[in-house]
This record gives structure tokens, C-alpha cells and sequence, in this order.
């Protein structure tokens, strides 16, 4: 199949439109994917790719728009309707069970049954050895995904949707975890099933990678489409430009000024991946922040953003490095350490770790800083609820009363319970993750004033996006990180998006 | 202000229930039922269930379970009875010395739970399955698999229904589990201690993010917890007057259910001391009422057991709204 007119599309996407609460994840976007080609998907996190293929795929059921397999109008109900058209995933994210062997894992959900009723463990594995030789996993089949390495686990993530003889096969980041020989085999494989006909949807970060393998690509930037084209022609600067230029609607003005006192001195600071000693999540970190000052931090995923944060806050006390305070080295292997040290740290995932979801709203606000409402060595209720109050009024918290749980708050205001838990702490520095994320325009807005607010109150804040417009308007100056190192560092006058991304981009 | 009505109902529920149990056994049963005399026996059947329930609280609003209490109380009667023997006097304050000793006991049996769990890091509900079977174990051997007598002292006096002086009205155990009560109930709610149980319960890893230190509010814990069940083990001596290494067996059930019906969450983070001993109380006006009107003990099981899982099935229901 060499002859591009002897490629026909086979699935086709019509004005797909994708709603959450408080924001739409895809507006109007066509894709047409055809046969025997391999179809990348670039756009900036949050630009709707992994929304489209959970279309795709069957994850998602409702949407706006058509989508139609070789001409037919298809809705699917749900990920196994998908697989039996023809459409197969491979997740981002490892969804394999790791108490299960190799073979088992593969066959989840459809395992072969012998004339008894039984699974056929005799077929299973020999389906199992034929896919795995394909992939040139030397390992036998009865082997507990559990013992095997995170590359050698995305493989069998790629051979359970191998064996499912799928026609379209949409691989979502699929080299991330893999080592380079691996990433050749994938490669040398993706050449092979094209040439048989069956198409790939290609979503990636890397652009090297996207010219050894893609043919076409489509660009999405904030849930639409940008463009569609064949990739030959195209220069990286092409692509790079086609991505950035994201709009944030309101901009908010800035107001606030940075000092000349370092606050946070971050100095050689390298974390190991566990048990290993020649991988590493961050590497010779060298950072400072001044007081009244935002620092941005940049990264693509698995850059090593959060990394740096939890280390900062004493989460990782196998780091190496040093940490100074306004000028004092601190030792911080625990977050107590941390928050005696004024550090606070809103984190990425406000439910699971930055709130207690059953708590009331006063409870949660006075949970890190609880030695300020004792009276007498006991919780003053009264000391409480001013406090819980004071900070209600302060950050704007739309709530029935104090007394309201905050599993019950939409989550514009359960992230400022989150800042006021740590503001109540009266910290030096704030480390924030992602903290815009998932809440709507107008609390994001609020997050932003916020923001600039405590910088012109003297506090050194952190600030990691992985939206660059949010990081351009807020932050006075932009670090990049990109495989757990520092590659570039930008004052907001001279940052643009294209600059950033260029250093983000592995 | 519905919030406010569902709040309230939380703390109510329980008592409902309570009330709905009597109200039918003061009809169904004989007028026997409600006479003083029965009335206090019921409220002294409660007393030991009632303190186990009140340390199984902590442990299970902090997101835990603790199955040695059972062996842990029976390992208390031993120890009572065995420093007594030692002690060889009746002078009270020798008598308290040996009372005191078998709450440490039990503290300590509840520390080694707290160690484990919290240092080795194996799920609660194993290392005190283990722990059960290695408490209930050393009972037997200290007791060399016998009842061990015990002398005469004012430590049986704990659990009369009718006690001496007869200005107390209620057995002493009553009052120690209604002094108790309070204390939990003030610990829970007015100390850093108890804000940091119901923190940890519902999301340690939220918890640890705010500094709180996770390992050492476990071990106090699974330590508060076994003290308790020493205060429990103690009146259980009290009312066997001798010590008894098969004691309690399968009890840590029933104080694991009390905690339940009066509104603890297994998942951990809900919970509280004046619901723990509602649902003891309840237990025991069932197993009491059924007793009188004559009702069989296999009826008894099936009635507690639906009681288990129809107060969870309300709250979830409750949760649900």
C-alpha cells in the first residue's frame, strides 16, 4: 500500500464537541482517519487530545457530533463495543492487574473457554507467546506483570491491544515509559501494520518521534482543531507554532513587586528514581525565588514538575541538595519539617490530598495550623470559626456557613479553603500545583488575583502550570523543566509560548 | 438549616433506634422488663462491650479495626487474678496496684498492635488477627490452661447490680463507663489528639500534607484502644470473680458492632463515643428483652445481626440524600 489513493478513511469524526462542567473539552472537530497510515495527534496538555480518543474509544458516550466507521453511523456504549469494531487503546497510564500473569492480562475480559467451560490456558498462552514474539518481549507467558520493569509493562499494554487484531489502534503517549531499544521494536512494528492495512492514531509530546513515524497530523489547541495536514514539508517550528497560542479570556493586571531577597534557595537538588541509581525523577535542580515573587515552573508530562514541589516539601527525604530559608539551610525530610520551615503546599489533586472531603469547612481551614486555636491546651470552637471566618472573607469562599462541608463546595472554592489551610500557616513560601485545575473561568480568575495578591504581600510562590498562557500572564519568570532538569529560564518579558515549549519538548 | 437537621439526625439516629428497640421489648416483654432491678442489670450487661467500644472508636474513626480486643480482655482477667495471687492482701491500695497493671497490660498489647501497623506498615486487620491469636495464646499459658482463682476483694464489687454503698444506685462499672464515655467524647471533640483521629481516618494522605505525623497518632491509637479494653477486661474479672483465658472469645464482634450501629464507618473518619455505647446498649436491651419474653438465642443472633447491617444500610441512605 504504497499508493496513497489505495488508502480509505475508515473512521471519520463529525463536529465533535465535548462538555464538563465549567469547560468545553473539544468544540466542532472533524478527523478523518484512514487506512494503512499512521495519523498523529500533537496539541498542548489540555488542548482535548485525550478527550477525542476516549470518544473514540467508547469511554465517553456522550458528546456532541457523528462518528462513523467505514460509513456507517456508530455509537458506541461502552470501551469492549469499540474493541469489536476494530478500535483498540493504548492508554497512557498503565491499566494493567499486577498480581495477574502476562497471559491473563491480555486475555482480560475475553479469556478463551474450552469445551468444558473452562479458560483455556493452553490456547491463551500460545496466542500469548505468538503476540509477545511479535513484539520481541523474550519473557514467558505465564510471567506476573508485577515482576516486569514499567517499559516491559507498556509492551504488554501494547500486545493485549495487538492480539485484539484491531484495525485502528490509537497508542496514547506509548513511548514514555520505554527505553530506546524498545521504542525501535514499537517503531519497526507501527511500519509493519501499516502495511497491512490497519490504522494508527499516533498522540506523542516528542516531534522527533512524530517524523519517524507519523504521515498525517492534526494540530488541537484549546478543544478545536488547528489544522490538518500531511506532516512531510512541515519543520518543527511549523508545528511548535501551530500549538501555542492559547486564549485564557480574561487577563488579569499585575500589580505586584518583587524584592531582592531570595525567600527559597533551592541548591543541587537530585532525586533518584526508586532503587535505581542512574535514573532520576530531578536532576542538579538549582532554583531561587525572591520575596513577592512568582516563579513559574513549565513541564510536559512526566518533566518532573510535581517532583520538585513534594520534594521542596520534604514528600521525597532520599533527595539530595540543600534548602535555604531566607538565608537559614533547613533540614526538610517531612512536611511537618516543611511547614515549620514556612512552606505551604497546595497540591495537584485537591480531593485526595489537599482537602478532608468530610470535614467542615472550619475544620479543614485549621487542620495545618492547629496550634492557633487551642485555648488552654484545647480546641477553642470560638478561636475556630473566627479563624475559619476571617479567611472565608478574605479569599471570597461562596458558602452556606462554616459549618458546610467541603465536599459540598464547587471547586473554584474548595481550591481557596486549600490556599486559605495554607495561608492560615502564615508561610514564607507557597508551592502550588496545577492550581487552576478543573475550576471554572471565573474562579480561575479569582485563583489569579489571589495569586498576585499574597506575591504583594511579600510571599515567594511557585507556581507549576502546564497551561503557558496562565504561566505567562501570572509568573514574573519562567523555568522550563523537561526530564527532570532545568533547561531553560525566561523573564516574563522575554518568555513566549513557542520559546518555552521548545525547551519543554524533550 | 436542612444541613443543620441532617447534622442533628446523625447524632440522633442512633438514639432512635435505641429508643424504637425499648419501646417495643416494654410491650412485648413482661412488666418485669421495665422494674428498676432489670433495668440496672441491663446497663451493667452493657458495661463491658460498652468501654470496649469506646477505645474500638479511636481505631475506628481513625480508619482502622482492632479483632484482639476479645483475647485482650481475657488475657486482663489472667493478669488481675495472677498479681492478686502475688500480691497476697487485700489492702486496697495493693488491690488497685493489680488493677492498674492489668490496664497497662492491655495498653501494652494495644501498643505492639500500634508499633506493627505503623512501622511495618501491614494492614491493621491482620496484624491484629495475629495478634489475637498470640494474645488469647499467652493467657492460656499464664493460666497454664486453667481458671485462675482469684481472692476475695473489692475489685468484684465493680460489677454488682446492687452495689455497696447503696447510694451508688448503678454499679461502679456503670459509672466508670459513663465517666469514660465523657472523657472520649471530650477527647474527640476538644483535642488536637482527636481532630488528627478523625483527620487520619478520612484521608491520611491529606493528613500528612498538613504535617499531621501519621505513624505516631496510629500507635497512640491502637494504645488508647487497648487500655480501654484493659478497663473492659477488668469488670470482665469483676464478673467472673476469678481469671478466665477463654473469656470473651468472639466479643471483639460485638464491640466492633456497637461502634457500627451507633455510626462508625469502617472506611474510617465517622464515628463517635455517645453512638459506640447506644449501639452496646441496644445489644444488650435485645439479648435482655429476648431473654424475658422467651425468645430463643438463635432468633437473638438473627435479630442483632439484621440490627448490623440495617443501621449501616440507613446511613448510607442518609448519605446518600
Amino acid at each position: 500500500m504504497t499508493n496513497n489513493e489505495e488508502k480509505k478513511i475508515i473512521l471519520s469524526a463529525k463536529k465533535i464537541s465535548k462538555r464538563f462542567p465549567g469547560v468545553t473539552a473539544l468544540e466542532d472537530v472533524d478527523l478523518d482517519i484512514k487506512s494503512g497510515q499512521v495519523h498523529a495527534i500533537v496539541g498542548e496538555n489540555g488542548a482535548g487530545k485525550s478527550t477525542l480518543m476516549k470518544i473514540l474509544s467508547g469511554v465517553y458516550q456522550h458528546y456532541d457530533g457523528q462518528i462513523f466507521l467505514d460509513g456507517q453511523k456508530i455509537a458506541f456504549k461502552n470501551p469492549a463495543e469499540a474493541r469489536q469494531a476494530g478500535i483498540a487503546i493504548i492508554h497512557q497510564e498503565l491499566n494493567l492487574l499486577p498480581h495477574m500473569s502476562v497471559a491473563e492480562n491480555i486475555f482480560l475480559g475475553r479469556e478463551p473457554i474450552n469445551r468444558f467451560g473452562f479458560i483455556d490456558y493452553n490456547k491463551m498462552h500460545t496466542k500469548t507467546r505468538t503476540v509477545l514474539g511479535y513484539l520481541k518481549l523474550d519473557i514467558p507467558a505465564t510471567t506476573l506483570v508485577s515482576s516486569l520493569r514499567v517499559g516491559q509493562q507498556q509492551i504488554v499494554e501494547i500486545a493485549k491491544a495487538l492480539s485484539l487484531d484491531a484495525r485502528i489502534i490509537i497508542m496514547d503517549e506509548p513511548t514514555s515509559a520505554i527505553s530506546e531499544q524498545e521504542v525501535a521494536i514499537l517503531f519497526a512494528l507501527i511500519k509493519d501494520l501499516v502495511s497491512k492495512g490497519v490504522a494508527i492514531i499516533y498522540i506523542t509530546h516528542k516531534l522527533d518521534e512524530l517524523y519517524k513515524v507519523g504521515e498525517h497530523l492534526t494540530v488541537l489547541r484549546d478543544g478545536k482543531r488547528v489544522d490538518s495536514c500531511l506532516l512531510a514539508g512541515l519543520s518543527r517550528d511549523d508545528i511548535v507554532k501551530k500549538m501555542v497560542g492559547r486564549d485564557i479570556g480574561n487577563y488579569f493586571v499585575k500589580n505586584h513587586q518583587t524584592s531582592q531577597d531570595v525567600v527559597l534557595h533551592v541548591v543541587e537538588m537530585s532525586l533518584p528514581q526508586s532503587g535505581q541509581s542512574t535514573r532520576f525523577f530531578l536532576r542538579d535542580i538549582n532554583l531561587h525565588v525572591n520575596k513577592g515573587e512568582v516563579l513559574g515552573i513549565f513541564g510536559l508530562m512526566g518533566a518532573g514538575r510535581t517532583e520538585l514541589l513534594e520534594t521542596i516539601f520534604g514528600l521525597h527525604p532520599e533527595a539530595t541538595g540543600h534548602i535555604k530559608i531566607a538565608g537559614h539551610q533547613v533540614s526538610i525530610t517531612s512536611p511537618e519539617h516543611a511547614i515549620a520551615a514556612g512552606i505551604g503546599y497546595v497540591p495537584e489533586d485537591r480531593k485526595r490530598e489537599g482537602l478532608i472531603l468530610s470535614m467542615s469547612i472550619a475544620h479543614c481551614v485549621s487542620l495545618a495550623c492547629i496550634a492557633q486555636i487551642l485555648q488552654y491546651g484545647f480546641l477553642s470552637t470560638a478561636r475556630e470559626n473566627r479563624l475559619a471566618a476571617k479567611y472565608i472573607d478574605k479569599l471570597n469562599i461562596k458558602t452556606s456557613g462554616i459549618a458546610q462541608n467541603v465536599e459540598t463546595l464547587s471547586g473554584g472554592n474548595q481550591q481557596k479553603v486549600v490556599l486559605a489551610k495554607w495561608l492560615a500557616t502564615h508561610p514564607k513560601v507557597l508551592l502550588l500545583d496545577e492550581p487552576t485545575r478543573g475550576i471554572d473561568i471565573n474562579a480561575k480568575n479569582e485563583v489569579y488575583q489571589i495569586i498576585n495578591q499574597l506575591a504583594q504581600s511579600g510571599l515567594g510562590i511557585i507556581l507549576v502550570s502546564s497551561e503557558l498562557p496562565e504561566i505567562l500572564a501570572i509568573a514574573d519568570r519562567i523555568l522550563v523543566l523537561s526530564r527532570g532538569r532545568i533547561t531553560a529560564e525566561y523573564a516574563q518579558q522575554e518568555a513566549s509560548e513557542e520559546k518555552i515549549l521548545k525547551a519543554a519538548i524533550p | 438549616m436542612i444541613g443543620l437537621i441532617k447534622k442533628k439526625l446523625d447524632v440522633l439516629g442512633p438514639f432512635v433506634g435505641l429508643l424504637f428497640v425499648f419501646v417495643i421489648f416494654v410491650f412485648l416483654a413482661p412488666a418485669s422488663f421495665v422494674s428498676g432491678y432489670n433495668l440496672k442489670t441491663i446497663v451493667t450487661q452493657t458495661v463491658i462491650v460498652g468501654l470496649g467500644a469506646l477505645g474500638m472508636t479511636f481505631v475506628i474513626v481513625g480508619g482502622g479495626i482492632d479483632l484482639s480486643v476479645g483475647s485482650i480482655i481475657a488475657l486482663v482477667t489472667i493478669v488481675t487474678a495472677k498479681m492478686l495471687n502475688w500480691l497476697e492482701t487485700d489492702q486496697v491500695a495493693f488491690v488497685w496496684l493489680a488493677a492498674f497493671s492489668a490496664i497497662v497490660v492491655g495498653a501494652l498489647v494495644g501498643l505492639l498492635n500500634g508499633l506493627i501497623t505503623a512501622m511495618v506498615r501491614i494492614v491493621p486487620f491482620i496484624v491484629t488477627l495475629g495478634m489475637m491469636q498470640i494474645t488469647r495464646g499467652v493467657a492460656k499459658w499464664l493460666a497454664r490452661e486453667q481458671t485462675v482463682i482469684a481472692p476475695q476483694t473489692i475489685l468484684n464489687n465493680l460489677m454488682n447490680v446492687d452495689p455497696e454503698p447503696a447510694w451508688l444506685v448503678f454499679a461502679p462499672g456503670v459509672w466508670t463507663m459513663i465517666g469514660l464515655t465523657a472523657l472520649v467524647y471530650f477527647i474527640l471533640k476538644y483535642t488536637v489528639f482527636g481532630r488528627y483521629v478523625f483527620a487520619l481516618g478520612s484521608n491520611e494522605q491529606a493528613a500528612r500534607l498538613c504535617g499531621i505525623k501519621v505513624r505516631l497518632n496510629r500507635i497512640w491509637i491502637y494504645t488508647l484502644c487497648g487500655a480501654f479494653t484493659g478497663v473492659a477486661g477488668l469488670m470482665q474479672f469483676a464478673n467472673l470473680t476469678l481469671g478466665d483465658p477463654t473469656a470473651a472469645v468472639g466479643l471483639e464482634l460485638d464491640i466492633i458492632a456497637a461502634v457500627v450501629i451507633g455510626g462508625g464507618s469502617l472506611s474510617g473518619g465517622e464515628g463517635g463515643a455517645i453512638g459506640s455505647i447506644i449501639g452496646a446498649l441496644m445489644m444488650a436491651i435485645l439479648r435482655n428483652g429476648c431473654n424475658l419474653v422467651g425468645i430463643p438465642t438463635y432468633v437473638q443472633n438473627i435479630l442483632i445481626g439484621s440490627i448490623i447491617i440495617g443501621a449501616v444500610a440507613v446511613d448510607r441512605l442518609k448519605h446518600k440524600t
